[in-house]
């Protein structure tokens, strides 16, 4: 089954994004001591996406590369210090959550925290439809069953509580909160890292259908990079607040450009023995994000450090399918694509 | 290969209000030298509740028992707590999965790494130190010495599970313990972190028990594996042919469920396995995978399995003969 053949990934340019990142960014303000005064951290530093309608945008990275909050800007639970953020060709900026929780919603990681464990979940589900407005109070326990059907779940369970479910039930909830107000696009935040590897599975299948079911397009952001390959139609690396590669998801993991992600899809483990280990050289130091290295960032970890990574940040460079931040793909570099 | 470690019929049972629950139910298994042993289970069967057992780490309530639990010569059954402190974190360490809280935060790296050598070999503290920074420089750290003045908060997750494996082998164990050892790291730093653990190990000669959910870190690392559900092995042999032709009907449904680059086809539906695990608190008869196997029978529900046996190291528990889970494992691979 083909993820949604509309959609020629090699074409995009012509087709409007239905969700756009304009060089945002994001810096908090860290305390470094009592008398030290406050250092900047830059969370997510210029990023540029496109997001498609129908597609699967992959957000991979190791933690604490800004992953997290780049979805909390997209939310609107943060507000980006630099650069906008665009729904449907329209900054969002201006607007109340209100207006952005009708179009984007969220699924998290942890099924264990992400439900109000005072609630049932038959309020939990109903909660937007009674904060929007938008369906009459009789008509809302109707829905919400209709809702926990399309997700698997029995509509006895609207009266259960949180802790009277398994971790794959509550996820399940969770969808159904995130669905139920007819959502264009769903960040979904390492959906499956808190379950069992046979109900990770149930919820990746649930969440394939439904996206095909209702035209969804999904952020889905996740450490497991087997999962974002099966997934995912396109694929962004982000490494210490910046995107490195963005890219076509079979081009990305069958040719990787950047030094960081040759590195991240060398360490996958696959369930096939006699593989071994590869030993992917990138040493222990991730860099202290408040002091970041010089030129690229990436340069004290990467294998194939030239004299002007440490001086020079690369910038961006347009690729055929994406872009990639790395000075050996330059004009005058060996490796130079075009 | 000498044998170090020999678990024969192991159950351990938790009384809870509700009955005994049955946590660890006939287990048995052997760890030679340098020979690394995966157990592989979804959270709730029991596998880490057998390391503890073997370690005797339980909660106070809770019951074991063997026919056979011996260590390096020694029935650990029969030893006194005072005894068996002295071998853990002596001659068998452990590595927890949590490096955020299993090291102390109120000490510095440097005194919870010597405390291992101080409590069972009477060294003396500079020798100690010394050692303390010859094995974190062996698993990768820089800056040692200064490293040994730092607290747990002041260095990042990698760093703290280097510290974790380095305090494990402070006294040179002949067996070594890993629970979920890599969960909580980025794939980077697993990786490394894995690498690290298998040069040390077989440098060492030492066994290993490695146990995990992540069926690629066993596939990558462990000589043979072991499946676990609902507190029994399901399956057991070399890691080449589990992952090959796995027999058991739950070996089978949980690589179905894993999407593998370039077998699997991309955005397809995944395998699953439907229902959920069986309480495990009362009497249990029957296969215990029974209310979610694919092929079960009415035989299946109305006497526990016993294990199989194919060859030396391969067995699996399951009514099916070997012919036909063989059989089954062909055709789940085609599909």
């Amino acid at each position: 089954m083909n993820f949604n053949p509309a959609i020629d990934t090699q074409n995009l340019s012509s087709v409007k994004p239905i969700m756009e990142l304009r060089n945002v960014s994001r810096t908090f303000m860290v305390s470094q001591g009592v008398f030290r005064g406050k250092k900047p951290l830059k969370a997510v530093n210029e990023v540029s996406l496109k997001v498609h309608r129908g597609e699967v945008l992959g957000l991979v990275g190791e933690s604490g590369c800004g992953k997290t909050t780049l979805a909390m800007m997209l939310l609107g639970l943060l507000t980006p210090g630099q650069g906008e953020i665009l729904i449907e060709d329209q900054a969002v900026s201006g607007w109340n959550l209100l207006e952005i929780t009708s179009r984007i919603q969220p699924i998290f990681q942890d099924p264990y925290s992400s439900l109000n464990p005072r609630k049932t979940v038959g309020q939990s589900i109903s909660l937007p439809l009674a904060i929007h407005k938008t369906v009459q109070k009789k008509d809302r326990r109707q829905l919400v069953e209709k809702m926990l059907e399309a997700v698997g779940l029995p509509g006895r369970f609207y009266n259960s509580y949180p802790n009277q479910l398994s971790g794959g039930q509550r996820q399940r909830v969770a969808i159904a909160r995130a669905l139920v107000m007819k959502p264009q696009i769903v960040i979904c935040d390492e959906p499956t890292s808190a379950l069992d590897v046979s109900v990770q599975s149930q919820i990746l299948n649930l969440l394939l259908k439904l996206k095909n079911q209702l035209n969804l397009t999904y952020l889905f952001i996740s450490h497991n990079l087997a999962v974002v390959e099966h997934l995912a139609s396109r694929v962004a690396v982000m490494y210490l607040g910046r995107v490195v590669e963005e890219g076509g998801c079979e081009r990305l993991f069958s040719k990787p450009l950047h030094p960081y992600t040759q590195a991240l899809l060398k360490s996958v483990l696959l369930p096939e023995p006699g593989q071994g280990i590869s030993n992917v050289n990138l040493g222990a130091g991730f860099p202290n994000p408040i002091d970041p290295p010089t030129g690229c960032t990436f340069h004290p970890r990467c294998p194939q450090v030239m004299d002007i990574c440490r001086t020079q940040s690369p910038g961006s460079l347009s690729i055929e399918d994406g872009y990639v931040e790395c000075h050996l793909y330059r004009k005058e570099n060996k490796n130079y694509l075009n | 290969m000498t044998v170090l470690l020999e678990v024969e019929n192991l159950t351990v049972d938790i009384p809870l209000a509700a009955g005994d629950l049955h946590a660890v139910r006939g287990v048995d298994f052997t760890v030679k030298k340098g020979e690394t042993l995966g157990i592989v289970g979804e959270s709730g069967c029991g596998k880490s509740i057998t390391s503890f057992a073997i370690m005797n780490l339980l909660p106070q309530s809770a019951v074991r028992n063997s026919r056979r639990l011996v260590f390096d010569g020694q029935a650990l059954d029969e030893l006194s707590e005072e005894q068996l402190s002295d071998i853990r974190g002596n001659k068998m360490s452990m590595i927890f999965q949590e490096p955020m809280t299993s090291l102390n935060p109120s000490y510095t790296i440097g005194e919870q790494l010597i405390e291992t050598l101080l409590r069972h070999r009477k060294a003396a503290r500079r020798e100690a130190v010394e050692r303390a920074v010859f094995l974190l420089e062996k698993v990768g750290i820089t800056a040692a010495a200064s490293r040994l003045k730092q607290y747990p908060h002041q260095l990042s997750g990698g760093l703290r599970q280097r510290v974790m494996i380095a305090m494990a082998l402070m006294c040179g164990p002949e067996m070594i313990i890993a629970d979920e050892p890599t969960t909580a790291l980025d794939v980077t730093i697993q990786a490394q972190i894995l690498n690290l653990l298998a040069g040390i190990q077989s440098e060492f000669q030492m066994g290993q028990i490695l146990i995990t959910h992540d069926l690629g870190v066993i596939a990558s690392v462990a000589h043979r594996v072991a499946v676990m559900y609902a507190g029994q092995f399901v399956e057991t042999g070399s890691v080449a042919e589990v992952f090959e032709t796995p027999m058991h009907p739950y070996t089978q449904g949980l690589l179905a469920c894993i999407p593998i680059p370039g077998k699997t086809k991309r955005g397809s539906f995944l395998g699953s396995i439907p229902g959920k695990v069986p309480t495990l608190i009362g009497d249990q008869t029957g296969c215990s995978f029974a209310n979610r196997c694919a092929y079960v029978k009415e035989a299946c529900l109305l006497k526990n399995v016993p294990m199989n046996s194919i060859g030396s190291v391969r067995s699996y528990r399951c009514i099916l003969s070997s012919e036909v889970c063989y059989q089954n494992a062909r055709e789940a691979a085609c599909s």
